[in-house]
């Protein structure tokens, strides 16, 4: 691991440095997760007076269960229409700043800011003008001819947990966006003008390309986003309903082990949920180290 | 842009201005309803334009809340989030700063392996180990106290990155000076090396303070106790229960409120936060 030349020669004080954070990691970090190991491979009767070891059991159910599965999809549903709408109404938002780069400043200001609204807000925000008693966008819906009750249509919930998710990933993506088109070198822009290329043509043929390192880091990113910090948006709208229709996979961990105090089966998914984390955590940063020398 | 084209800059204005409306739009129907009397609801759609309620809400939500429903008055939850977040983000940034300095500076037996300890706490985010992490602070007699809200928050990886990325960055020439002066590695600490590092802690600190005022799960789960909730989980209780009692107009102020401090934070100090954006993700 690199470090300095040279170095400070105490033997004491590096350790008392970092033992701070040191322990913060152990007690709150390391601990939980090797319980929930642990506890994954444990089953513990209604009153916590009996502990079996029962090795896979519990996996084996949830991987039998047709609610975890749905709840599985209902996750690949949510993320993959986020991912797509964020990333794409970002970089349409960040192409136009770039066209119009005296007044960028101004736009970027309005439109960072839904990045510091809670997601749990974002989601009453949204729930709030979909309310099928009150909310504008319900109203406006039935006055064109389309029923919208979010309470009882699980299709209805699903798209309104996409939309304050959305809403609220747009700013960040724009920020990464707008950075990395302003990286692009003018003069290849420039020589591709002087070859009659359009703006459109120049715009997939050289610019896409370039930013494309990029793009795949928020693709990445914003599948993190949206499967892990999303939990506030279900929680304070949909609460995994109607008919369990928006649980995503954090939701029913917390669901299970919370609500249902069904300990051993939400340890294995805090496992299984940890063995996608890192995935994708390995996934960004073999992707970092090839930018260094891109 | 390479060429003039007027018709593509027109094309760019008008997106933009519609992006930034959509953007706006929810929040700007949820300030109008917080400006107006209970009554103005019930006529099936929310109004669009403000209403005279405005101070009478905003001061009714500040002192009393909506405690008839069960959730505590507003102002002393934004005191509990304030500390919450003010709170994660000095503690990230005093144990990150440390450990990052202690991994360059120093050579030590376990380095490496203090290192990634640290690293594999980027893969373990709280809501995947919500209930054993619960369970170690209820064993240790941290639910409902600032400490339980605060101290599992603070560990973090990406803040140590950054700040040893920014070390490496620092010339070896001024550690050597300062050795040749006679100066202790907390003095060079102190008087070189922490000066140096106030443009990153000051966009950490943006980024790090919204983090901690957003948090929505860990405080819904440790804390019970109502003088304890912040303003982002109390405000679930009482959307709650709006719809049996219609009172959207003092959820809706209190939605403002709750969103309002980070959105703040993050338009006055623009550039510091995109400076800490880019660099803690990257």
């Amino acid at each position: 691991m690199q470090t300095k030349r040279t170095v400070f020669p105490n033997k004491v004080l590096p350790y008392l440095l970092i033992a701070p954070q040191l322990l913060i990691t152990v007690v709150f970090f390391l601990w939980p997760a090797a319980t929930a190991f642990w506890q994954s491979f444990l089953r513990q009767d209604a009153f916590g007076f009996k502990t079996n070891f029962v090795w896979f059991q519990n996996y084996r159910r949830l991987f039998a269960d047709p609610l975890y599965m749905d709840a599985f999809g209902h996750t690949l549903v949510f993320a993959v229409s986020v991912t797509v709408l964020s990333t794409m109404i970002a970089l349409t938002l960040a192409a136009a700043a770039m066209r119009v780069l005296r007044t960028s400043r101004i736009y970027s200001t309005l439109l960072i800011w839904p990045y510091a609204v809670a997601p749990a807000i974002a989601g009453i925000l949204w729930w709030f003008m979909f309310n099928p008693s009150i909310g504008i966008v319900a109203y406006t819906l039935r006055s064109m001819g389309i029923s919208w009750n979010h309470l009882i249509n699980p299709d209805n919930a699903m798209v309104l947990i996409v939309i304050a998710a959305t809403w609220k990933q747009i700013s960040y993506n724009f920020l990464f966006f707008l950075a990395a088109l302003q990286s692009v070198p003018r003069s290849l822009q420039e020589a591709g003008a002087i070859d009659g290329a359009g703006p459109v043509k120049r715009f997939w043929t050289i610019v896409f390309p370039l930013i494309s390192p990029t793009t795949f880091y928020l693709v990445v990113i914003n599948i993190v986003y949206a499967m892990f910090d999303t939990f506030g948006i279900v929680h304070a709208t949909t609460q995994g309903g109607p008919a369990r229709a928006t649980e995503i996979l954090v939701y029913k961990v917390y669901f299970d082990g919370f609500i249902g105090l069904n300990l051993g089966s939400s340890a294995a998914q805090s496992v299984i949920l940890m063995v996608i984390v890192v995935a994708l955590t390995a996934v960004q940063f073999r992707f970092v180290e090839r930018r260094v020398q891109y | 842009m390479v060429e003039n084209r007027p018709f593509l800059n027109f094309l760019a204005h008008l997106v933009l201005i519609l992006g930034v409306t959509i953007v706006i739009f929810p929040v700007y129907i949820a300030f109008i309803a917080s400006s107006h009397g209970p009554n103005d609801f019930l006529s099936g759609v929310v109004p669009l334009m403000p209403g005279p309620h405005i101070i009478e809400n905003y001061s009714t939500m500040l002192s009393s809340g909506m405690t008839s429903s069960g959730a505590p008055p507003i102002g002393p939850m934004l005191l509990n989030s304030l500390i919450m977040a003010v709170g994660v983000a000095v503690g990230k940034i005093a144990i990150s700063i440390l450990s990052a300095f202690a991994i360059v500076y120093f050579r030590f037996p376990f380095r490496t392996l203090a290192f990634w300890m640290i690293f594999i706490t980027l893969m373990l985010p709280v809501e995947v180990r919500i209930v054993p992490t619960y369970k170690v602070v209820a064993d240790l007699g941290m639910l409902n106290n600032y400490g339980g809200l605060i101290i599992p928050l603070i560990a973090s990886a990406t803040a140590t990155f950054l700040f040893r990325q920014f070390f490496l960055t620092v010339p070896d020439e001024l550690m050597e000076a300062a050795r040749v002066d006679g100066a202790g590695p907390l003095k060079f600490f102190r008087d070189i090396l922490l000066p140096l590092s106030v443009t990153n802690i000051a966009a950490l600190f943006i980024i790090l303070f919204v983090l901690g005022w957003n948090q929505y799960l860990w405080p819904l789960i440790v804390t019970t106790d109502q003088s304890l909730y912040t303003v982002v989980m109390g405000i679930q209780r009482m959307a709650a229960v709006a719809d049996a009692e219609p009172r959207w107009n003092l959820v809706m102020a209190a939605v403002i409120l709750a969103a309002l401090p980070p959105v703040l934070v993050i338009v006055a100090m623009q550039r510091l936060f995109v400076k800490g954006l880019v660099e803690t993700e990257k």
